[in-house]
Protein backbone atom coordinates (compact mmCIF):
# COMPACT_ATOMS: atom_id res chain seq x y z
CA UNK A 1 0.00 0.00 0.00
CA UNK A 2 1.80 3.24 -1.23
CA UNK A 3 2.17 5.89 1.32
CA UNK A 4 3.01 9.29 1.51
CA UNK A 5 6.15 8.74 0.10
CA UNK A 6 5.43 6.30 -2.52
CA UNK A 7 6.44 3.06 -3.96
CA UNK A 8 6.91 0.18 -0.90
CA UNK A 9 3.58 -0.99 1.73
CA UNK A 10 3.40 0.54 4.23
CA UNK A 11 4.11 -1.65 7.39
CA UNK A 12 1.88 -0.16 10.36
CA UNK A 13 3.15 -0.53 14.09
CA UNK A 14 1.48 -0.17 16.75
CA UNK A 15 2.83 3.17 19.09
CA UNK A 16 0.21 4.09 22.00
CA UNK A 17 -2.56 3.57 23.88
CA UNK A 18 -4.77 5.45 25.35
CA UNK A 19 -7.70 5.13 28.16
CA UNK A 20 -8.85 2.82 30.80
CA UNK A 21 -7.98 -1.19 30.40
CA UNK A 22 -11.14 -2.39 32.21
CA UNK A 23 -14.02 -3.37 30.08
CA UNK A 24 -17.03 -1.81 32.23
CA UNK A 25 -17.01 1.08 30.22
CA UNK A 26 -18.49 4.35 31.94
CA UNK A 27 -20.85 6.06 29.58
CA UNK A 28 -19.24 9.59 29.97
CA UNK A 29 -15.59 8.06 28.54
CA UNK A 30 -16.98 6.90 24.88
CA UNK A 31 -15.19 8.90 22.58
CA UNK A 32 -17.39 10.35 20.56
CA UNK A 33 -14.81 12.83 17.98
CA UNK A 34 -11.22 12.74 16.97
CA UNK A 35 -8.79 15.11 15.18
CA UNK A 36 -5.43 15.91 14.41
CA UNK A 37 -4.44 20.01 14.08
CA UNK A 38 -3.27 21.94 10.98
CA UNK A 39 0.56 20.52 11.61
CA UNK A 40 -0.42 17.18 13.16
CA UNK A 41 1.38 18.35 16.34
CA UNK A 42 -1.78 17.94 18.62
CA UNK A 43 -4.51 15.71 18.57
CA UNK A 44 -7.79 16.39 20.08
CA UNK A 45 -10.61 13.87 21.34
CA UNK A 46 -14.04 14.69 22.53
CA UNK A 47 -15.91 12.73 24.45
CA UNK A 48 -19.90 11.46 25.45
CA UNK A 49 -19.10 13.60 29.17
CA UNK A 50 -18.38 16.07 27.05
CA UNK A 51 -14.41 16.46 27.76
CA UNK A 52 -11.88 17.43 25.36
CA UNK A 53 -8.59 15.81 25.49
CA UNK A 54 -5.64 17.02 23.37
CA UNK A 55 -2.41 15.26 23.23
CA UNK A 56 0.93 17.56 21.87
CA UNK A 57 2.92 14.70 19.94
CA UNK A 58 6.92 15.45 21.44
CA UNK A 59 9.68 16.57 19.84
CA UNK A 60 11.80 14.19 17.97
CA UNK A 61 14.40 12.73 20.01
CA UNK A 62 17.90 13.50 19.49
CA UNK A 63 19.39 10.53 20.19
CA UNK A 64 16.87 7.70 18.68
CA UNK A 65 16.86 8.96 14.92
CA UNK A 66 14.12 6.66 13.96
CA UNK A 67 11.36 7.27 16.16
CA UNK A 68 8.40 9.63 15.92
CA UNK A 69 7.11 11.38 19.02
CA UNK A 70 4.71 10.08 21.29
CA UNK A 71 1.58 12.16 21.91
CA UNK A 72 1.18 12.98 25.64
CA UNK A 73 -1.55 15.09 27.54
CA UNK A 74 -1.39 18.70 26.53
CA UNK A 75 -4.54 20.06 28.19
CA UNK A 76 -7.97 18.66 29.27
CA UNK A 77 -11.00 20.60 29.76
CA UNK A 78 -14.76 19.82 30.51
CA UNK A 79 -16.17 21.67 27.34
CA UNK A 80 -19.75 21.31 27.36
CA UNK A 81 -22.10 20.06 30.08
CA UNK A 82 -25.40 18.95 30.55
CA UNK A 83 -28.27 20.94 30.21
CA UNK A 84 -32.12 20.94 29.97
CA UNK A 85 -34.25 22.84 27.99
CA UNK A 86 -37.40 23.36 29.88
CA UNK A 87 -39.58 25.02 27.30
CA UNK A 88 -39.58 22.27 24.87
CA UNK A 89 -38.82 19.54 27.22
CA UNK A 90 -35.81 18.94 25.95
CA UNK A 91 -32.60 16.67 27.20
CA UNK A 92 -29.55 18.21 25.97
CA UNK A 93 -26.26 16.11 25.84
CA UNK A 94 -22.93 17.05 26.62
CA UNK A 95 -21.37 14.93 23.93
CA UNK A 96 -18.99 16.88 22.09
CA UNK A 97 -20.20 15.94 18.14
CA UNK A 98 -17.34 17.22 16.46
CA UNK A 99 -13.57 19.37 17.18
CA UNK A 100 -12.35 21.01 14.47
CA UNK A 101 -9.04 23.39 14.99
CA UNK A 102 -8.73 26.75 13.64
CA UNK A 103 -4.93 27.07 11.73
CA UNK A 104 -2.57 28.67 13.80
CA UNK A 105 -2.37 32.34 13.79
CA UNK A 106 -0.28 33.03 16.87
CA UNK A 107 1.30 31.13 20.14
CA UNK A 108 -2.32 30.14 21.09
CA UNK A 109 -4.29 27.32 19.26
CA UNK A 110 -8.01 27.21 18.50
CA UNK A 111 -10.51 24.79 18.20
CA UNK A 112 -13.96 24.90 18.08
CA UNK A 113 -16.23 22.18 19.61
CA UNK A 114 -19.47 21.79 19.35
CA UNK A 115 -22.62 19.25 20.77
CA UNK A 116 -25.94 19.19 19.88
CA UNK A 117 -27.00 22.87 20.04
CA UNK A 118 -24.14 25.08 20.98
CA UNK A 119 -20.86 25.79 19.67
CA UNK A 120 -17.56 26.97 21.53
CA UNK A 121 -14.73 28.48 20.56
CA UNK A 122 -11.96 27.58 22.69
CA UNK A 123 -8.24 28.98 23.34
CA UNK A 124 -5.87 27.15 24.42
CA UNK A 125 -2.69 29.36 25.24
CA UNK A 126 0.94 28.07 27.19
CA UNK A 127 2.20 29.70 30.36
CA UNK A 128 5.55 29.32 31.16
CA UNK A 129 6.62 32.34 32.52
CA UNK A 130 5.55 34.48 36.11
CA UNK A 131 6.36 37.95 36.67
CA UNK A 132 8.09 37.82 40.02
CA UNK A 133 9.61 41.08 42.64
CA UNK A 134 6.47 42.87 43.10
CA UNK A 135 6.91 45.83 45.10
CA UNK A 136 3.80 45.71 47.02
CA UNK A 137 2.81 41.89 46.79
CA UNK A 138 5.12 39.02 48.73
CA UNK A 139 5.63 36.25 46.46
CA UNK A 140 2.53 34.19 48.30
CA UNK A 141 0.31 37.10 47.22
CA UNK A 142 0.01 38.84 50.83
CA UNK A 143 0.17 41.79 50.33
CA UNK A 144 3.02 44.08 51.83
CA UNK A 145 2.19 47.18 54.28
CA UNK A 146 3.36 50.26 52.14
CA UNK A 147 5.05 51.60 54.88
CA UNK A 148 7.48 48.73 55.66
CA UNK A 149 8.58 49.28 51.54
CA UNK A 150 12.30 51.04 51.69
CA UNK A 151 13.71 50.32 47.80
CA UNK A 152 11.83 49.78 44.59
CA UNK A 153 12.51 47.25 42.10
CA UNK A 154 11.28 46.13 38.55
CA UNK A 155 9.64 43.08 38.17
CA UNK A 156 10.87 40.81 36.25
CA UNK A 157 9.70 37.73 34.36
CA UNK A 158 11.15 34.57 35.06
CA UNK A 159 10.49 30.43 33.56
CA UNK A 160 7.85 28.62 35.46
CA UNK A 161 6.54 25.42 34.99
CA UNK A 162 4.73 25.02 32.00
CA UNK A 163 0.64 25.81 32.45
CA UNK A 164 -1.58 24.92 29.77
CA UNK A 165 -4.73 26.91 29.88
CA UNK A 166 -7.81 26.31 28.11
CA UNK A 167 -10.93 29.15 28.36
CA UNK A 168 -13.78 29.60 26.24
CA UNK A 169 -13.79 32.92 23.95
CA UNK A 170 -16.89 32.59 22.34
CA UNK A 171 -19.82 31.13 22.43
CA UNK A 172 -22.11 30.32 19.98
CA UNK A 173 -25.63 29.48 20.97
CA UNK A 174 -29.25 28.95 20.14
CA UNK A 175 -29.23 28.65 16.69
CA UNK A 176 -30.11 25.46 16.08
CA UNK A 177 -33.41 23.76 16.64
CA UNK A 178 -32.36 20.13 15.04
CA UNK A 179 -29.21 18.71 16.56
CA UNK A 180 -25.91 19.42 15.13
CA UNK A 181 -24.16 17.26 13.15
CA UNK A 182 -21.45 19.14 11.54
CA UNK A 183 -19.05 22.55 12.00
CA UNK A 184 -16.83 22.82 9.54
CA UNK A 185 -13.87 26.23 9.00
CA UNK A 186 -14.19 28.07 5.74
CA UNK A 187 -10.87 28.72 3.95
CA UNK A 188 -11.25 32.21 4.60
CA UNK A 189 -10.93 31.42 8.22
CA UNK A 190 -13.14 33.78 9.19
CA UNK A 191 -16.68 32.40 8.97
CA UNK A 192 -17.83 28.68 9.69
CA UNK A 193 -20.57 26.73 8.97
CA UNK A 194 -22.72 24.66 11.75
CA UNK A 195 -25.41 22.08 10.05
CA UNK A 196 -28.18 20.15 11.90
CA UNK A 197 -30.44 17.59 10.99
CA UNK A 198 -32.90 20.32 8.60
CA UNK A 199 -30.41 23.43 8.74
CA UNK A 200 -27.19 24.51 7.72
CA UNK A 201 -26.11 28.23 9.12
CA UNK A 202 -22.99 30.25 8.55
CA UNK A 203 -21.41 32.22 11.09
CA UNK A 204 -18.08 34.65 11.53
CA UNK A 205 -15.99 33.63 14.22
CA UNK A 206 -15.96 37.08 16.07
CA UNK A 207 -20.16 36.86 16.03
CA UNK A 208 -21.76 35.49 18.40
CA UNK A 209 -25.01 36.80 18.52
CA UNK A 210 -25.47 36.72 14.25
CA UNK A 211 -25.72 33.94 12.05
CA UNK A 212 -27.01 33.16 8.77
CA UNK A 213 -29.26 30.57 7.25
CA UNK A 214 -28.09 29.35 3.94
CA UNK A 215 -29.84 25.91 3.91
CA UNK A 216 -33.21 25.10 4.62
CA UNK A 217 -34.40 21.54 3.94
CA UNK A 218 -37.46 21.82 6.77
CA UNK A 219 -41.17 20.83 4.58
CA UNK A 220 -43.42 23.37 5.57
CA UNK A 221 -45.43 19.89 6.46
CA UNK A 222 -43.75 18.00 8.88
CA UNK A 223 -45.54 14.76 7.59
CA UNK A 224 -43.94 15.66 4.35
CA UNK A 225 -40.31 14.96 5.75
CA UNK A 226 -38.21 12.47 3.77
CA UNK A 227 -34.53 13.51 4.29
CA UNK A 228 -32.35 15.22 6.70
CA UNK A 229 -29.25 16.45 6.26
CA UNK A 230 -25.89 14.15 8.03
CA UNK A 231 -23.00 16.12 7.37
CA UNK A 232 -21.74 19.18 5.77
CA UNK A 233 -18.11 20.50 4.52
CA UNK A 234 -16.59 24.21 2.89
CA UNK A 235 -14.42 23.32 -0.01
CA UNK A 236 -10.88 23.39 1.64
CA UNK A 237 -9.81 26.23 -1.07
CA UNK A 238 -13.36 27.89 -2.76
CA UNK A 239 -14.46 29.57 0.00
CA UNK A 240 -17.49 30.13 -1.71
CA UNK A 241 -18.35 25.98 -1.68
CA UNK A 242 -19.51 24.16 0.46
CA UNK A 243 -21.46 20.41 0.21
CA UNK A 244 -23.65 18.59 2.29
CA UNK A 245 -24.80 15.12 2.72
CA UNK A 246 -28.13 13.41 2.90
CA UNK A 247 -29.79 10.36 4.32
CA UNK A 248 -30.73 9.19 1.33
CA UNK A 249 -27.45 9.16 0.08
CA UNK A 250 -27.04 12.24 -1.69
CA UNK A 251 -24.48 15.05 -1.92
CA UNK A 252 -25.55 18.67 -2.76
CA UNK A 253 -22.33 20.84 -3.57
CA UNK A 254 -24.03 24.62 -2.77
CA UNK A 255 -22.24 28.56 -4.08
CA UNK A 256 -22.80 31.39 -1.88
CA UNK A 257 -22.40 33.53 -4.70
CA UNK A 258 -25.01 32.41 -6.07
CA UNK A 259 -27.90 33.17 -3.89
CA UNK A 260 -28.38 34.27 -0.08
CA UNK A 261 -30.26 30.77 1.19
CA UNK A 262 -28.29 28.07 -1.08
CA UNK A 263 -31.85 26.01 -1.30
CA UNK A 264 -30.63 24.84 -4.74
CA UNK A 265 -28.29 23.51 -5.44
CA UNK A 266 -24.97 23.73 -8.01
CA UNK A 267 -24.80 20.26 -8.06
CA UNK A 268 -26.24 17.03 -7.26
CA UNK A 269 -23.84 13.94 -6.97
CA UNK A 270 -26.25 11.14 -6.47
CA UNK A 271 -25.24 7.05 -8.13
CA UNK A 272 -28.24 5.77 -10.23
CA UNK A 273 -29.82 2.89 -8.26
CA UNK A 274 -30.89 0.16 -9.93
CA UNK A 275 -34.91 -0.07 -8.93
CA UNK A 276 -35.10 -3.89 -8.80
CA UNK A 277 -32.78 -4.48 -6.09
CA UNK A 278 -34.30 -2.07 -3.72
CA UNK A 279 -35.30 -3.56 -0.83
CA UNK A 280 -36.33 -1.97 2.95
CA UNK A 281 -33.12 -1.50 4.25
CA UNK A 282 -31.83 0.49 0.84
CA UNK A 283 -32.22 3.70 1.70
CA UNK A 284 -31.11 3.23 5.07
CA UNK A 285 -28.08 1.90 3.96
CA UNK A 286 -27.71 4.25 1.39
CA UNK A 287 -27.54 7.34 4.00
CA UNK A 288 -24.07 8.94 4.40
CA UNK A 289 -22.73 9.30 7.48
CA UNK A 290 -19.59 11.77 6.55
CA UNK A 291 -18.32 13.68 3.59
CA UNK A 292 -14.64 14.57 3.57
CA UNK A 293 -13.44 16.85 0.58
CA UNK A 294 -9.76 15.73 -0.41
CA UNK A 295 -6.27 17.97 1.02
CA UNK A 296 -6.59 18.83 -3.30
CA UNK A 297 -10.32 19.59 -3.10
CA UNK A 298 -10.52 17.91 -6.64
CA UNK A 299 -12.60 14.89 -4.60
CA UNK A 300 -14.78 14.16 -2.25
CA UNK A 301 -15.42 10.84 -0.40
CA UNK A 302 -18.50 9.65 1.57
CA UNK A 303 -18.88 6.98 3.88
CA UNK A 304 -22.35 4.92 3.64
CA UNK A 305 -23.40 1.85 5.58
CA UNK A 306 -21.18 -0.87 3.55
CA UNK A 307 -18.74 1.59 1.47
CA UNK A 308 -16.97 4.62 0.73
CA UNK A 309 -17.18 6.53 -2.19
CA UNK A 310 -14.98 8.92 -4.29
CA UNK A 311 -16.62 11.48 -6.04
CA UNK A 312 -14.81 13.85 -8.96
CA UNK A 313 -16.31 17.32 -8.37
CA UNK A 314 -16.66 17.55 -12.06
CA UNK A 315 -18.69 14.50 -12.39
CA UNK A 316 -22.43 14.48 -10.53
CA UNK A 317 -23.96 11.20 -11.91
CA UNK A 318 -21.30 8.53 -10.56
CA UNK A 319 -18.61 8.45 -8.08
CA UNK A 320 -15.17 7.66 -9.33
CA UNK A 321 -14.47 4.58 -7.06
CA UNK A 322 -16.04 2.54 -4.81
CA UNK A 323 -15.10 0.61 -1.96
CA UNK A 324 -16.25 -1.95 0.03
CA UNK A 325 -16.19 -1.85 3.79
CA UNK A 326 -17.74 -5.13 5.06
CA UNK A 327 -19.73 -6.17 1.93
CA UNK A 328 -20.36 -9.14 4.08
CA UNK A 329 -22.82 -7.44 6.28
CA UNK A 330 -24.80 -7.18 3.37
CA UNK A 331 -26.67 -11.23 4.43
CA UNK A 332 -26.89 -9.73 7.91
CA UNK A 333 -29.26 -6.86 7.74
CA UNK A 334 -32.15 -8.39 9.79
CA UNK A 335 -30.22 -8.91 12.87
CA UNK A 336 -28.16 -5.57 12.77
CA UNK A 337 -31.37 -3.65 12.07
CA UNK A 338 -32.97 -5.19 15.26
CA UNK A 339 -29.82 -4.35 17.52
CA UNK A 340 -29.70 -0.82 15.52
CA UNK A 341 -26.34 -1.68 14.35
CA UNK A 342 -27.51 -0.38 10.96
CA UNK A 343 -27.94 3.64 12.37
CA UNK A 344 -24.04 3.49 12.97
CA UNK A 345 -22.25 6.49 11.61
CA UNK A 346 -19.34 5.32 10.48
CA UNK A 347 -16.55 8.18 9.45
CA UNK A 348 -13.58 8.34 7.23
CA UNK A 349 -10.63 10.38 6.45
CA UNK A 350 -7.95 10.68 3.88
CA UNK A 351 -4.10 10.38 4.15
CA UNK A 352 -2.06 13.72 4.01
CA UNK A 353 -1.59 13.14 -0.05
CA UNK A 354 -4.76 11.38 -0.61
CA UNK A 355 -3.50 8.89 -1.88
CA UNK A 356 -4.68 6.35 0.73
CA UNK A 357 -8.75 6.79 3.05
CA UNK A 358 -9.10 4.97 6.07
CA UNK A 359 -12.52 3.79 7.75
CA UNK A 360 -13.76 1.85 10.69
CA UNK A 361 -15.82 -1.26 11.03
CA UNK A 362 -17.09 -3.90 14.03
CA UNK A 363 -15.02 -6.05 15.97
CA UNK A 364 -12.54 -3.13 16.42
CA UNK A 365 -11.17 -3.90 12.79
CA UNK A 366 -10.56 -0.28 10.50
CA UNK A 367 -9.81 -0.12 6.86
CA UNK A 368 -7.60 1.40 4.49
CA UNK A 369 -7.82 1.49 0.64
CA UNK A 370 -4.54 2.48 -1.02
CA UNK A 371 -6.43 4.60 -4.82
CA UNK A 372 -3.11 3.81 -6.74
CA UNK A 373 -2.08 0.01 -5.98
CA UNK A 374 -6.50 -0.52 -5.81
CA UNK A 375 -5.01 -2.76 -2.86
CA UNK A 376 -7.21 -2.97 0.47
CA UNK A 377 -5.78 -4.01 4.50
CA UNK A 378 -8.11 -4.86 7.75
CA UNK A 379 -5.98 -3.96 10.85
CA UNK A 380 -6.91 -4.41 14.68
CA UNK A 381 -6.81 -2.41 17.64
CA UNK A 382 -5.94 -4.12 19.91
CA UNK A 383 -4.23 -4.46 23.50
CA UNK A 384 -2.91 -7.92 22.13
CA UNK A 385 -1.24 -6.23 19.79
CA UNK A 386 0.92 -3.45 21.79
CA UNK A 387 4.54 -4.26 21.05
CA UNK A 388 5.66 -0.84 19.77
CA UNK A 389 7.46 -1.70 16.64
CA UNK A 390 5.91 -4.93 16.19
CA UNK A 391 4.13 -4.11 12.72
CA UNK A 392 0.44 -5.32 12.68
CA UNK A 393 -1.14 -8.44 11.34
CA UNK A 394 -3.66 -8.29 8.40
CA UNK A 395 -6.81 -9.32 9.50
CA UNK A 396 -9.45 -11.12 7.12
CA UNK A 397 -12.99 -11.72 7.70
CA UNK A 398 -14.67 -15.55 6.43
CA UNK A 399 -17.89 -14.58 5.22
CA UNK A 400 -19.00 -18.25 4.18
CA UNK A 401 -17.96 -21.52 3.69
CA UNK A 402 -15.17 -23.07 5.62
CA UNK A 403 -13.09 -20.62 7.56
CA UNK A 404 -9.42 -20.84 6.95
CA UNK A 405 -6.95 -20.07 10.02
CA UNK A 406 -6.28 -17.22 11.63
CA UNK A 407 -9.92 -16.03 9.43
CA UNK A 408 -12.64 -14.59 11.91
CA UNK A 409 -16.37 -15.59 10.60
CA UNK A 410 -19.20 -12.53 9.92
CA UNK A 411 -21.13 -14.22 12.99
CA UNK A 412 -17.91 -14.16 15.62
CA UNK A 413 -17.64 -10.59 14.91
CA UNK A 414 -18.78 -8.40 18.17
CA UNK A 415 -20.38 -5.24 16.65
CA UNK A 416 -20.72 -3.81 20.38
CA UNK A 417 -16.85 -2.51 19.26
CA UNK A 418 -17.29 -0.04 16.54
CA UNK A 419 -14.74 2.13 15.18
CA UNK A 420 -16.34 5.11 14.21
CA UNK A 421 -13.73 8.08 14.05
CA UNK A 422 -10.47 7.87 13.11
CA UNK A 423 -8.12 10.58 11.84
CA UNK A 424 -4.65 10.50 9.64
CA UNK A 425 -2.13 13.12 10.30
CA UNK A 426 -1.92 15.67 7.87
CA UNK A 427 2.09 15.67 6.95
CA UNK A 428 3.19 11.96 8.28
CA UNK A 429 1.55 7.87 8.36
CA UNK A 430 0.68 8.20 12.05
CA UNK A 431 -3.17 7.48 12.54
CA UNK A 432 -5.20 7.67 15.60
CA UNK A 433 -7.78 5.07 15.75
CA UNK A 434 -11.01 5.86 18.78
CA UNK A 435 -12.53 2.18 19.91
CA UNK A 436 -15.56 2.84 21.98
CA UNK A 437 -13.02 4.16 24.97
CA UNK A 438 -9.55 4.42 23.79
CA UNK A 439 -7.57 5.47 21.64
CA UNK A 440 -4.98 3.87 19.87
CA UNK A 441 -2.26 5.72 17.93
CA UNK A 442 0.08 3.89 15.25
CA UNK A 443 2.75 4.33 12.72
CA UNK A 444 4.42 3.17 10.00
CA UNK A 445 7.65 1.36 10.52
CA UNK A 446 10.60 3.55 10.24
CA UNK A 447 13.47 1.87 8.89
CA UNK B 1 -44.70 -26.38 -7.55
CA UNK B 2 -48.27 -28.22 -8.38
CA UNK B 3 -49.67 -27.84 -11.89
CA UNK B 4 -52.56 -26.55 -10.38
CA UNK B 5 -51.19 -22.89 -9.71
CA UNK B 6 -51.87 -20.09 -11.98
CA UNK B 7 -49.18 -19.57 -14.35
CA UNK B 8 -49.03 -15.60 -12.85
CA UNK B 9 -48.35 -16.62 -9.40
CA UNK B 10 -46.00 -19.17 -10.25
CA UNK B 11 -43.96 -16.79 -12.55
CA UNK B 12 -43.98 -14.27 -9.49
CA UNK B 13 -43.08 -16.80 -6.65
CA UNK B 14 -40.20 -17.82 -9.22
CA UNK B 15 -38.86 -14.75 -8.98
CA UNK B 16 -39.21 -14.47 -5.24
CA UNK B 17 -37.24 -17.98 -4.96
CA UNK B 18 -34.93 -16.11 -7.73
CA UNK B 19 -34.24 -12.72 -5.93
CA UNK B 20 -33.38 -14.78 -2.67
CA UNK B 21 -30.76 -16.46 -4.17
CA UNK B 22 -29.16 -13.69 -5.63
CA UNK B 23 -29.87 -11.14 -4.01
CA UNK B 24 -28.75 -11.61 0.24
CA UNK B 25 -30.64 -7.99 0.85
CA UNK B 26 -34.02 -9.32 -0.17
CA UNK B 27 -33.31 -12.50 1.65
CA UNK B 28 -32.22 -10.25 4.99
CA UNK B 29 -35.89 -8.17 3.65
CA UNK B 30 -38.17 -11.28 3.34
CA UNK B 31 -36.75 -12.27 7.06
CA UNK B 32 -37.30 -8.49 8.39
CA UNK B 33 -40.91 -8.87 7.20
CA UNK B 34 -41.96 -12.66 8.52
CA UNK B 35 -40.87 -11.07 11.59
CA UNK B 36 -42.62 -7.96 11.85
CA UNK B 37 -45.45 -8.54 9.52
CA UNK B 38 -47.12 -4.89 10.31
CA UNK B 39 -43.31 -2.99 9.46
CA UNK B 40 -44.22 0.53 8.04
CA UNK B 41 -45.28 -0.01 4.21
CA UNK B 42 -42.67 3.14 3.88
CA UNK B 43 -39.29 1.68 3.95
CA UNK B 44 -36.59 3.82 5.68
CA UNK B 45 -39.06 6.73 5.91
CA UNK B 46 -40.56 9.26 8.03
CA UNK B 47 -40.28 7.03 11.12
CA UNK B 48 -36.79 7.04 11.40
CA UNK B 49 -36.29 10.67 10.58
CA UNK B 50 -39.12 11.59 13.31
CA UNK B 51 -37.42 9.52 15.41
CA UNK B 52 -34.28 11.39 15.14
CA UNK B 53 -35.60 14.68 15.30
CA UNK B 54 -36.95 13.87 18.23
CA UNK B 55 -33.99 12.26 20.37
CA UNK B 56 -33.94 13.92 23.45
CA UNK B 57 -37.57 14.50 24.19
CA UNK B 58 -38.88 14.39 27.85
CA UNK B 59 -42.15 13.95 28.22
CA UNK B 60 -43.44 15.37 32.08
CA UNK B 61 -46.64 17.10 32.79
CA UNK B 62 -46.61 18.83 36.36
CA UNK B 63 -50.31 18.95 36.04
CA UNK B 64 -50.68 15.63 35.26
CA UNK B 65 -48.71 14.61 37.83
CA UNK B 66 -50.12 16.38 40.56
CA UNK B 67 -53.42 15.18 39.34
CA UNK B 68 -52.57 11.43 39.43
CA UNK B 69 -50.44 11.73 43.08
CA UNK B 70 -53.85 13.87 44.26
CA UNK B 71 -56.04 10.63 42.34
CA UNK B 72 -53.95 7.86 44.49
CA UNK B 73 -54.44 9.64 47.70
CA UNK B 74 -53.59 6.64 49.95
CA UNK B 75 -52.20 4.63 47.36
CA UNK B 76 -48.75 4.52 46.35
CA UNK B 77 -47.40 7.59 43.65
CA UNK B 78 -47.21 6.76 39.99
CA UNK B 79 -43.85 4.89 40.26
CA UNK B 80 -41.32 5.40 37.78
CA UNK B 81 -40.74 3.64 34.62
CA UNK B 82 -37.43 1.59 33.50
CA UNK B 83 -34.65 4.18 33.78
CA UNK B 84 -33.76 4.14 30.02
CA UNK B 85 -34.32 6.16 27.29
CA UNK B 86 -37.55 5.07 25.94
CA UNK B 87 -40.56 7.44 25.22
CA UNK B 88 -42.48 7.90 28.27
CA UNK B 89 -45.99 9.07 26.51
CA UNK B 90 -49.62 7.95 26.85
CA UNK B 91 -50.99 6.04 29.56
CA UNK B 92 -48.32 6.08 32.39
CA UNK B 93 -47.64 9.71 34.41
CA UNK B 94 -43.76 10.39 34.19
CA UNK B 95 -43.20 11.51 37.62
CA UNK B 96 -39.79 13.69 38.22
CA UNK B 97 -37.43 10.28 38.54
CA UNK B 98 -38.07 9.64 35.04
CA UNK B 99 -36.39 12.76 34.32
CA UNK B 100 -33.09 12.62 36.25
CA UNK B 101 -31.06 16.15 36.66
CA UNK B 102 -27.95 15.35 34.61
CA UNK B 103 -24.89 16.06 36.37
CA UNK B 104 -22.04 17.15 34.62
CA UNK B 105 -18.80 15.02 34.78
CA UNK B 106 -16.68 15.92 37.17
CA UNK B 107 -14.52 13.67 36.66
CA UNK B 108 -11.40 13.42 34.51
CA UNK B 109 -11.11 11.57 31.49
CA UNK B 110 -9.40 8.20 31.64
CA UNK B 111 -7.63 9.58 28.29
CA UNK B 112 -5.74 11.75 30.32
CA UNK B 113 -4.90 9.45 32.94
Amino acid sequence: MAGAGGGNDIQWCFSQVKGAVDDDVAEADIISTVEFNHSGELLATGDKGGRVVIFQQEQENKTQTHSRGEYNVYSTFQSHEPEFDYLKSLEIEEKINKIRWLPQKNAAQFLLSTNDKTIKLWKISERDKRPEGYNLKEEDGRYRDPTTVTTLRVPVFRPMDLMVEASPRRIFANAHTYHINSISINSDYETYLSADDLRINLWHLEITDRSFNIVDIKPANMEELTEVITAAEFHPNSCNTFVYSSSKGTIRLCDMRASALCDRHSKLFEEPEDPSNRSFFSEIISSISDVKFSHSGRYMMTRDYLSVKIWDLNMENRPVETYQVHEYLRSKLCSLYENDCIFDKFECCWNGSDSVVMTGSYNNFFRMFDRNTKRDITLEASRENNKPRTVLKPRKVCASGKRKKDEISVDSLDFNKKILHTAWHPKENIIAVATTNNLYIFQDKVN
Amino acid sequence: MSAEIPEAASAEEQKEMEDKVTSPEKAEEAKLKARYPHLGQKPGGSDFLRKRLQKGQKYFDSGDYNMAKAKMKNKQLPTAAAPDKTEVTGDHIPTPQDLPQRKPSLVASKLAG
